[in-house]
């Protein structure tokens, strides 16, 4: 049986209505050169709440992540179209300041990767680029990342050894404390807890709880539970297209279309 | 039915507490049939039989709720497999509870079968019973084909039955005003046809689960509902 009933093809884009919306994806296309992976996105990205990304691999979850931040720009040969709007200004344009950007959407990869510095210099480094803040409120702004990343009390007597010295969980809390230091407002995680145990991932998922009353949070990720317990918002994504987008507790309770039913109840085939 | 799991032994494990809900269902629906049956026919044996085979009713209502517990945790079902779960849950405690009821039934036949019968009473009350075994089936029915509207069907008629038990009330009192001997077998009818009515409540919100397993929302306008207490 080969044959594809209607409704496999089937599209649900709810609106917000609950909340203000932060970021608007508006019929955002993406090439690879020409590999054509981001198919007319439309999505709307709420404020001050937790976004999740879900969808097999390859399915454009991360590539969506990386053009919020024109993280793509770095490359040659990759395009955007469409419209992003960041507080109503559009991020796609030309002429836009990739650095203050990226100052207002900070980004959390898949591996921890803090610089081979101290913890205390991993946080500070990104606020010196920005901003000259003297000894007493840059040591505050240390401590404050590091309480809202849930970092502090763990690393509070050693903030002069090394960053590579903590353990993967412990590193990947200090690549938040790092992100959120520069006082982002929009924060992305490419998968932040693929790579970290189940006890560092509960701190983590504890951390983003935490830091979504302040930020405005996309989260991409394999983990259909993990996004089921942080986000407010899920969508889900296949072959580059947005194919399902609503509130995380219908997506998981009573999913609109088929396509994304058979991806969260595991039948996907 | 949707398509198969990536992890066929899901699947299984899935199918096997629906099965075991189909088995509790025809079980449910014997007993409930044959309570009437002992009622009317006065028959003992059968009255012993119904309480005797309630056991088994209770068993597979823990054996269905072991094994949904087990597939809860290990498997995490979300969207049409979390609510299959958890609709067969609440189904088996509806039958379980329809399985006492209709042993309480069985109990009262014993009692009522050594007084003198009286029997258009037992009439009455023998087409009530009918009334309800037949919603109970086909509501087990539209459970067997996740037929939504066939659930819907007997949600809207449950005003039927609590017709039935208005009427046999008023009977009753008429009986044990006219002659107090039948007092002690009209308690028990009266009684009986409570347990009756219950059962259909039951079916109805056997028809309620349903239609949340098959859509995903849940029954909230009132249904049809006389009420004997509020004229």
């Amino acid at each position: 049986m080969n044959t594809l009933a209607p409704e496999a093809f089937d599209v649900s884009v709810a609106r917000i209505t609950d909340a203000t919306v932060k970021l608007d994806v508006q019929e955002l296309d993406f090439f690879y050169g020409k590999n054509h992976a981001l198919k007319g996105v439309s999505m709307p990205i709420a404020e001050k709440s937790v976004t999740a990304l879900i969808g097999p691999s390859g399915c454009g979850k991360s590539t969506l992540l990386r053009v919020l931040n024109r993280m793509y720009a770095l490359y040659p040969g990759q395009r955007a179209t469409g419209r992003i709007m960041l507080d109503g200004e559009d991020i796609l344009r030309p002429g836009v300041n990739l650095s203050m950007l990226r100052a207002k959407v900070g980004m959390v990869f898949q591996k921890p990767t803090p610089f081979p510095m101290s913890i205390y210099d991993n946080v500070a480094f990104g606020v010196r680029l920005y901003e000259s803040l003297g000894k007493a409120d840059m040591d505050n702004r240390v401590e404050d990342s590091l309480q809202r990343a849930a970092l502090w009390d763990e690393v509070k007597d050693k903030l002069h050894s090394p960053g590579l010295g903590l353990s993967g969980g412990q590193q990947q809390r200090l690549c938040v404390a790092r992100g959120i230091a520069v006082r982002p407002e929009v924060l992305l995680l490419d998968e932040p807890t693929s790579a970290l145990d189940p006890i560092s991932s509960a701190k983590l998922e504890e951390t983003v709880t935490q830091l979504k009353n302040d930020y405005t949070i996309v989260i991409v990720t394999h983990n259909l539970g993990q996004a089921a317990r942080v986000s407010k918002y899920t969508g889900f994504m296949y072959l580059g297209e947005l194919v399902e987008f609503g509130d995380t507790a219908s997506m998981f309770t009573r999913p609109a279309t088929k396509r994304a039913s058979d991806y969260v109840t595991g039948r996907f085939g | 039915m949707p398509t198969e799991h990536t992890v066929r032994v899901y699947d299984e494990e899935l199918d096997s507490v629906t099965a075991e809900l189909s088995r509790m269902g025809g079980l449910a629906e014997a007993e409930v049939a044959d309570s009437i049956r002992a009622i009317s026919r006065r028959d003992v044996k059968l009255a012993a039989a119904v309480i005797d085979r309630d056991a088994r009713l209770d068993e597979i209502e823990l054996e269905i709720e072991r094994r949904s517990v087990v597939l809860i945790a290990l498997r995490q079902p979300v969207a049409d497999d979390l609510r299959r779960i958890v609709a067969a849950l609440k189904i088996s405690m509806n039958l379980e509870r329809c399985g006492d009821l209709a042993k309480n039934i069985a109990k009262r036949a014993l009692v009522i079968a050594e007084s003198d019968p009286i029997t258009p009473l037992t009439r009455s009350i023998e087409r009530m019973g009918e009334l309800v075994a037949a919603r109970l089936k086909e509501v087990l029915d539209a459970y067997a084909a996740r037929d939504d509207e066939r659930a819907r069907a007997v949600w809207r008629r449950d005003e039927e039955v609590d017709e039935h038990y208005d009427s046999i009330f008023r009977e009753l009192l008429t009986y044990m005003m006219g002659d107090p001997r039948t007092i002690t077998s009209c308690a028990h009818l009266l009684f009986v046809a409570k347990n009756l009515e219950r059962i259909g409540d039951h079916a109805t919100n056997i028809a309620e689960i349903i239609h949340y397993e098959v859509s995903g929302e849940q029954l909230t306008d009132t249904r049809p509902k006389l009420d004997l207490l509020e004229r």
